[in-house]
């Protein structure tokens, strides 16, 4: 195998956004009931783009907020301390609203769960929509995605990478058994 | 994280059982612990089945209160002991004390003690993780950590920010934890009070001195400690640690070492004013400064809560995310 293959090129990966977002608005009637979530932190970039996308297409300005499941991951006994807590920031009450939670990769769907019971802890929203924008399997839980960027067959031991503008420098998605991020430039 | 982390050690009993990196790891979990206290349900998982023991051996409401509202906020099972109520005041000795605690198999111990070094011992006949909630005239780690977060919050990063810590240098744990931790940040310290509260035998200027507390500047005159600084620290007069006289009287303290509006306005702009409580209202500070837009003394216990909230999160194995 290869270091690294291209899942999503920087067009493809515009495209599929611009796509997840006629899902949306496809399956929601009334988007002044939405509010999204983004789980930090390429979710919450994704979460921003989404928006951003919504708004070109719908014309409404979708409130959002930005989610930090660490707390209420179940590993959290038996793993070390390579990542740190970041802030969660939902500037808006979750009751009674469609929200719509956005990660970047879902693989065991132990985050999603996390994020989920999290959400709970703020409010009781109406509804939980989930948003991927790379769906890479090996689930451990009963988690599917109502909105998928690309669905990608993994091996279990095999990375996917997503990267973006906003806070890598590059809009790519790659899978690999290494970090190497191969440059298209 | 280093080999010297205190995660690593299962104990926080000094500022100096922590590095450069446990200090930022500790302030930014606190950080997104901060966002539970504002919440309508505030309490989160992490610590679900844990056990902590609150001994505090010695009188305190803020600190007591403010770790058992950590453990609870983070789901732990938060017992609490005290000196009077508990077998110590039938005469059982400390360490038979601690012996049959941790037999009782908790996860962290908190201690807080009149007497320096408690801590330690402590640490030394129980199994599980420690915390010195202040020891005597040594330490006060998390609130030395908890002045950090405030100052950090309000002022950014602690690089060369003038800090004039003033009062009873001599009995302050306080003032020991953060002259180590402040410095540590590289911010630039001066200390202040009567000759008779400075405790010149292990506090110097001198970066060379092998031993002891390094200071920027030590002066016994409170308008020179207050020109220029951007935050002023008031320290408590702690007349239970006072066994002999050091000064005439709290009239005369008052006047020659007493925050007023007037002093502060020889400070840097926008002055912080701290204060590890309780005050000694219009002894070290004036009620006009207590009460006044300069004080954060309310956000150091709102922050108190988060960073000891940090601190169990860390020490009982906490932070992690992965790929999922």
């Amino acid at each position: 195998m290869a270091d690294s293959s291209v899942i999503l090129t920087p067009v493809k990966m515009r495209q599929t956004i611009t796509r997840i977002a006629h899902e949306i608005v496809e399956r929601n009637r009334d988007l002044n009931d939405l509010a999204i979530v983004g789980i930090v932190t390429r979710g919450a970039v994704l979460a921003d783009r989404l928006a951003r996308e919504l708004k070109k297409i719908a014309e409404v300005t979708i409130a959002t907020g930005y989610l930090d499941p660490t707390f209420y991951r179940d590993d959290f006994h038996s793993r070390g301390q390579e990542f740190e807590a970041k802030k969660t920031d939902i500037p808006f009450s979750v009751t009674n609203k469609t929200v719509l939670l956005v990660d970047d990769v879902l693989f065991t769907g132990r985050t999603i769960n996390a994020a989920i019971a999290h959400l709970f802890d703020l409010g009781r929203p109406k509804q939980v929509q989930l948003a991927v924008l790379i769906d890479r399997g090996h689930r451990e839980l009963p988690i599917r995605p109502d909105y998928c960027g690309k669905s990608v067959p993994t091996q279990y031991v095999e990375k996917i990478r997503v990267r973006f503008k906003e806070c890598d420098g590059k809009d790519i998605v790659v899978s690999g058994l290494t970090e190497k991020i191969p440059d298209l430039d | 994280m280093s080999e010297k982390g205190f995660t690593q050690k299962r104990r926080l009993l000094s500022a100096a059982d922590l590095t450069i990196e446990d200090v930022e790891r500790i302030l930014n979990t606190a950080s997104a612990m901060k966002e539970v206290s504002t919440r309508d349900v505030k309490k989160i998982p992490p610590l679900r089945g844990k056990t902590i023991i609150n001994c505090f051996l010695e009188p305190s409401t803020r600190t007591k209160t403010s770790f058992e509202i950590a453990g609870k906020r983070l789901s732990a099972d938060v017992i609490n002991i005290s000196a009077t109520g508990s077998s110590l005041s039938k005469g059982e000795t400390i360490k038979d004390m601690a012996r049959n605690l941790s037999a009782m198999k908790p996860d962290l111990v908190v201690v807080r003690s009149q007497y320096s070094g408690i801590p330690l011992r402590i640490s030394e006949w129980i199994d599980c993780a420690v915390v010195n909630a202040g020891d005597g005239r040594h330490e006060h780690p998390t609130q030395s950590l908890l002045d950090l977060f405030t100052i950090r919050e309000k002022k950014g990063p602690l690089d060369n920010l003038n800090i004039s810590i003033i009062g009873d240098i001599l009995n302050s744990r306080v003032a020991r934890s953060n002259i180590i931790l402040m410095k540590l940040l590289g911010a630039n310290i001066t200390l202040c009070g009567p000759a008779t509260l400075l405790p010149v035998c292990d506090i110097s200027c001198d970066n060379n001195r092998p031993a002891g507390l390094v200071v920027d500047r030590v002066t016994n005159s409170l308008k020179e400690a207050v020109t220029g600084a951007d935050v002023v620290m008031m320290l408590r007069i702690q007349t239970e640690r006072l066994n002999e006289k050091k000064f005439p009287n709290l009239r005369e303290y008052s006047k020659l070492y007493g925050l007023s509006p007037e002093t502060l306005k020889l400070a840097a702009k926008d002055p912080l004013v701290l204060h590890p409580g309780p005050i000694n209202r219009g002894v070290e500070i004036s009620p006009e400064v207590a009460d006044g837009p300069w004080c954060v003394m309310l956000d150091q216990v709102t922050n108190g809560v988060a960073v000891r909230m940090a601190v169990l999160y860390l020490l009982l194995g906490g932070g992690s995310a992965s790929n999922a």
